[in-house]
């Protein structure tokens, strides 16, 4: 008996040893993982905290002297304010435009009848699928024809279009699962479909809306080919193709164009540490559905 | 009689009114469909058989197949291209997936801190490409590149490297900073798959005696197939359209031997310019993507049959 239970014990213990080694060996790999990831980030906050000349030869990650005003001469000498306003608008731009254009969808393939209904959402939807890379060299060609290289316009109606099926995608199943009760009720005080879907739908919508929004709004702040295309003004670039410029002009100002960097990723990440359910959610609804 | 006629009218008219006034809701989607995917999708194919320099009004000459017979068999930058961006999908294939299925096992069993993992790991995959291109491209470079004095204050002075321009080191590098950004992906999409799993299989299993391992083989990976498929597929389209990495890092170089098709086709686009060329080359490589991505699909089928 005595036996028994010694032997009990014995295997208690070994079996608590292994799982507390191998909780060390996953969190080993996780942290791992985990400060690659981080590292390159500190790296170029860090960097743009130094001099041109410390730039190269400093290697400690928490600088002696640290220059925030690399900050405000790259967004001013190095035009990253300018390049963050046009980000901004682009960005604002796309996503109200993303926004309308797929919630009044969604609503009509949500509630809506009409002739061609499916195979209309499903062409939508094989946009996200089907991979068409040819496709911007045609676009280049519309953007051109109509007189829009190098206009706001021209750079944001593609993207409107790159992002409305995903908004689609993500609200039109949201829609289907507002009970129709609230609709009839507002029908009954004589709201008409628009009414419905500005006064019921689009307000009940709010969460799916921002994983939308917040969804294209990333796609938007991160486009560069487009922007490669069709903005050669310097005074309507984002910060990607900006930053790109930068890289290419002034070759000897490296710790300027790590504040530029950092000036283009920190509207992300602080969109990241507060929304990151919302961002997390949007990114894989369209996915895991899929 | 007649008043019942004009009934059967009238609502015949409501009903069509009410029907075309449907359509209005999807109409700004239409016209944006139209516009920027139908129209796009028909003027590529149709470049795609002339000569045109994208200046002249007549839109280039007709050329038969010429364009393709050059890419298809005379094109051979066109092909190592291909080639480099077939190989950087491999590794992302493999390592990368293999990295993000691992680390999503791990998160999903819960371990301390599952939260503050998942977040890191989804940083990279929404940070810009140019950014992350830029700060790699710090850490790979030859002189006072952080990764070589690494190595060499670690006593390996010898493997010192200007990765990104080394004909050796450049595609491998290249494919390094793409999984670092692109792993992120894969892993949030496994995490998802994963939780997706009802709990109460692992725990009859387990009642039943089997162990991790089996849990794992016998039930969650014939659960995941179609997850597996979907990240497979993400992951594919995703490395071979790589383009913006490329652009602040080795713009296709050296000689060549980080040459990606989206850079080859925006550079006969930008640089030559040969529009139709381009418009051919979006379309051999359309059908290679799509091609790719059908036979994945049913590999998938496939498994999921056995």
């Amino acid at each position: 008996m005595i036996q028994v239970e010694k032997k009990m014990t014995f295997e208690r213990i070994t079996l608590s040893l292994r799982r507390i080694l191998s909780s060390i060996a996953c969190h080993g790999i996780l942290a791992t993982v985990a400060f690659t990831c981080l590292f390159p980030l500190v790296w170029m906050f860090s960097s743009a905290l130094k001099t041109q000349r410390s730039v190269l030869t400093d290697m400690s990650l928490i600088p002696s002297h640290p220059q925030f005003v690399n900050f405000t001469k790259a967004w001013t000498e190095g035009n990253f304010g300018s390049y963050f306003l046009n980000s901004v608008i682009y960005t604002v731009g796309v996503v109200f435009g993303v926004l309308f254009i797929a919630s009044l969808a969604a609503y009509a393939f949500a509630r809506l009848q009409f002739p061609g209904k499916n195979l209309l959402y499903y062409m939508f939807l094989a946009t996200i699928m089907i991979p068409v890379p040819g496709a911007v060299v045609a676009i280049y060609v519309l953007i051109m024809k109509l007189g829009l290289i190098d206009t706001r316009l021209g750079y944001i109606l593609p993207q409107i279009n790159g992002s409305f099926a995903v908004g689609l995608f993500i609200l039109k199943p949201f829609f289907e699962r507002i009970p129709i009760e609230l609709e009839d009720a507002a029908r009954i005080d004589g709201c008409g479909r628009m009414g419905i879907w500005w006064n019921v739908l689009i307000p009940l919508a709010r969460p799916a809306l921002a994983v939308v929004a917040l969804f294209t709004a990333i796609t938007v702040w991160n486009e560069f080919i487009l922007a490669q295309l069709i903005l050669q003004d310097q005074a309507l670039m984002p910060l990607t193709k900006g930053l790109l410029t930068f890289w290419g002009g002034r070759l000897a100002q490296d710790h300027l164009m790590m504040a530029g960097a950092t000036i283009t990723v920190v509207p992300i990440i602080i969109a990241y540490v507060f929304l990151q359910k919302h961002i997390i959610a949007g990114a894989t609804a369209g996915a895991v559905k899929g | 009689m007649k008043v019942f006629w004009r009934g059967i009218f009238s609502s015949l008219t409501r009903f069509r009114a009410s029907i075309v006034s449907n359509y209005l809701f999807v109409l700004p989607a239409l016209i944006m469909f139209l516009t920027f995917n139908v129209y796009p999708f028909y003027k590529v194919f149709q470049m795609s058989f002339r000569d045109w320099n994208g200046i002249d009004p007549g839109g280039g000459t007709f050329i038969w197949l010429n364009n393709f017979k050059e890419a298809l068999f005379y094109d051979s930058t066109w092909w190592e291209s291909v080639r480099n961006a077939g190989t950087i999908t491999l590794l992302a294939l493999t390592l990368q997936n293999f990295l993000a299925l691992v680390l999503a096992w791990i998160v999903d069993r819960g371990v301390r801190g599952a939260q503050f993992y998942r977040s890191v790991f989804f940083l990279p995959p929404i940070l810009s490409g140019v950014v992350v291109g830029l700060v790699w491209n710090w850490i790979f470079r030859g002189e006072a590149g952080i990764l070589n004095r690494c190595l060499t204050q670690i006593g390996l002075g010898g493997w010192t490297h200007a990765w990104f321009s080394d004909i050796r080191t450049a595609l491998p590098a290249l494919a390094v900073v793409h999984m670092w950004k692109g792993f992120g992906w894969a892993f949030i999409i496994l995490l998802a798959g994963f939780q997706g799993i009802p709990r109460e299989l692992y725990e009859a299993a387990r009642v039943d005696g089997a162990n991790e391992f089996s849990v794992f083989w016998r039930i969650t990976v014939p659960l995941m197939v179609p997850v597996f498929t979907l990240v497979g597929v993400l992951t594919i389209l995703g490395s071979m359209q790589l383009y913006d990495l490329v652009v602040v890092t080795t713009l296709g170089g050296p000689s060549g031997h980080t040459e990606v098709p989206m850079f080859t086709i925006l550079r006969e686009l930008t640089d030559n310019p040969r529009f139709g060329y381009a418009s051919c080359l979006g379309v051999v490589f359309g059908f290679i993507l799509v091609f790719v991505s059908i036979v994945q699909l049913q590999v998938a089928k496939r498994t999921k049959a056995e």
